[in-house]
């Protein structure tokens, strides 16, 4: 279980995040939505270490973990989809996918993490992940590497976008066979109603302070009366 | 018989654990052969004033390996040595080059290893050549290579640098000029530690319709040590060029790259391509987020890169 208490942060002179108290309950699937420049990136990064809170506590089972850094985190069971997935020049996808599992993967173990993301393994295990992938290659390797982790939490930033060659329903059933298998939480970053559609519990942030915290047909009038100012907001890449 | 300090160094330079019984090779240790074999299809032939040999490979020779690794094992030692290839038509073979100096004593080891390559009509190589310089004695450990390439219409060379440790000083110049359709490709890894300096020069002539060359640079400046990148492509030709510089910088570390690129014909096609930096922050992020100390993620970073 993953509890946020009273989380503040500012940046240049403008609070970002107000006040977030926020309960992430075991093997649930929370989605958290909300206009662009709601906070809801920088709060993920605050969970996974990657931005200092100003104030407030974070705890991970019970465990206070808000002192402790990335590496710290991720090892206690926190793993994080970048919105924008980092290239690296030499490092291959089979380096990548088996430095998240944590222990020596073979190769058919780690082409099973692409092939779950759609992605024929044989053409992308032994490429290196850089600039000569595209965007939504990029972004589905992201996901096959947190995929490897298996850890108790994990979260993703806006994992739809990007993933235009490859259907939404399979990003989906990724999702739902991850929460299935690996019976931990994940929190996901959306503006996409489909996967609101298979929250359990939607989350709707909206100028750096949690407004309603419900199922998505509870949050979704909510989220109407706002400006979203996305296109793809609500149904759109479908 | 080699000893133990020489078989380590044969092995790291060439791959090979003692003197070969087959296969075409030389080894020099201290500026005498240790050993050397010819095959039917590729001769090994000292020069007669004893500067170096001349490596005969018959046309369309194929599968076939040669391995010249030039060891320096005592301090003080410093030679020039002429290593002249004259490869056939239509041969493809590979050629596992590269010097390895251990010094352990006060004067300074250098070798000077200056190779020129024939390559004719068609015939594809790929030269590999490894530096590495070990011991703990005062004496620097001093490799300058000189890589020069002529090749024939439709010629293929590919040569494959790599220098990560132990090197004081390297100073490598290569040239090329490319006939009708011959293309090169040089892949060069370079990691400075301490007070080491590593300056490459590369000077290509892209002469024949059709030809092309690739030069990518991949290094590592740790310490206080410095690189000094130069590259100079002239296209005469219709043609294509591309070079890549791409370095790390840590520590106190300085790399300079200085391309030139030069386009004497409207249909040459000619790109520079140079990046340095420290690495990344959101790279080792990243890492961290899979668990990685720090340490460990730039250590993944730096192989990975050097790979």
């Amino acid at each position: 279980m993953l509890e946020l208490k009273n989380i503040c942060f500012s940046a240049d002179g403008k609070e970002i995040l107000k006040n977030i108290n926020l309960t992430i309950d075991d093997a649930k699937f929370i989605v958290i939505t909300g206009p662009n420049g709601s906070g809801k990136s920088t709060l993920a990064k605050i969970i996974a270490g990657i931005i200092t809170p100003d104030s407030g506590q974070i705890l991970l089972d019970g465990q206070d973990i808000t002192e402790l850094g990335i590496t710290e985190r991720a090892r206690a069971g926190i793993s994080f989809a970048f919105q924008q997935p980092v290239r690296f020049k030499g490092v291959t996808v089979k380096d990548l996918i088996t430095l998240a599992s944590g222990q020596e993967l073979s190769t058919a173990d780690a082409c099973q993490y692409l092939a779950e993301v759609g992605m024929c393994a044989k053409d992308y295990i032994d490429r290196e992940v850089n600039s000569s992938l595209s965007g939504g290659e990029l972004k589905r390797i992201e996901i096959a590497t947190v995929m490897a982790r298996k850890t108790k939490l994990t979260l993703f930033d806006e994992p739809e976008a990007g993933i235009d060659l490859w259907s939404f329903q399979n990003l989906i059933n990724v999702f739902e066979k991850m929460h299935e298998e690996i019976q931990g939480s994940i929190m996901i970053i959306s503006h996409q109603e489909r996967i609101l559609d298979i929250a359990d519990q939607v989350v709707l942030l909206s100028a750096g302070e949690v407004k309603q915290i419900g199922t998505k047909e509870e949050v979704l009038p909510g989220l109407f009366g706002m400006e979203t100012g996305c296109r793809y907001f609500m149904g759109g890449n479908k | 018989m080699l000893n133990d300090i020489v078989k380590n160094l044969l092995q790291e330079v060439s791959g090979m654990m003692n003197i070969p019984t087959t296969g075409a090779f030389n080894i020099r240790n201290n500026g005498k052969s240790e050993g050397r074999h010819s095959t039917e299809n590729i001769d090994i032939v000292p020069k007669a004033d004893g500067t170096g040999l001349d490596i005969y490979v018959k046309p369309f020779t194929k599968n076939e390996d040669v391995h010249i690794p030039a060891l320096i094992t005592q301090d003080g030692v410093k030679e020039v040595v002429y290593n002249d290839f004259h490869i056939g038509e239509g041969a493809e073979i590979t050629i596992i080059a590269g010097c390895g100096i251990h010094n352990c004593g006060c004067d300074d080891s250098v070798h000077e290893g200056i190779h020129r390559f024939f390559v004719g009509k068609n015939a594809k190589i790929v030269y590999l050549e490894k530096h590495i310089g070990e011991g703990d004695g005062n004496g620097k450990r001093i490799i300058n290579p000189q890589t020069h390439i002529e090749a024939e219409e439709n010629a293929y060379v590919e040569m494959d640098t790599v220098q990560l440790k132990g090197v004081d000083s390297t100073k490598r110049i290569s040239s090329a000029v490319l006939k009708d359709g011959a293309t090169i490709v040089i892949k060069e890894k370079i990691m400075t530690h301490g007070e080491q300096y590593a300056e490459t020069s590369f000077d290509v002539n892209l002469d024949g319709t059709g030809s092309s060359a690739k030069l990518i640079s991949r290094s590592v400046a740790r310490d206080n040590s410095r690189q000094l990148f130069r590259s100079k492509i002239n296209g005469n030709a219709e043609c294509y060029g591309h070079s890549e510089c791409d370095a790390i910088i840590m520590d106190n570390g300085v790399v300079a790259a200085e391309p030139e690129i030069t386009a004497n014909h409207v249909d040459a096609s000619l790109i520079h391509e140079a990046a340095i930096g420290k690495i990344a922050g959101d790279q080792l992020t990243k890492l961290m987020t899979l668990g990685l100390t720090e340490k460990e993620a730039e250590a993944q970073i730096i192989n990975g890169f050097l790979k």
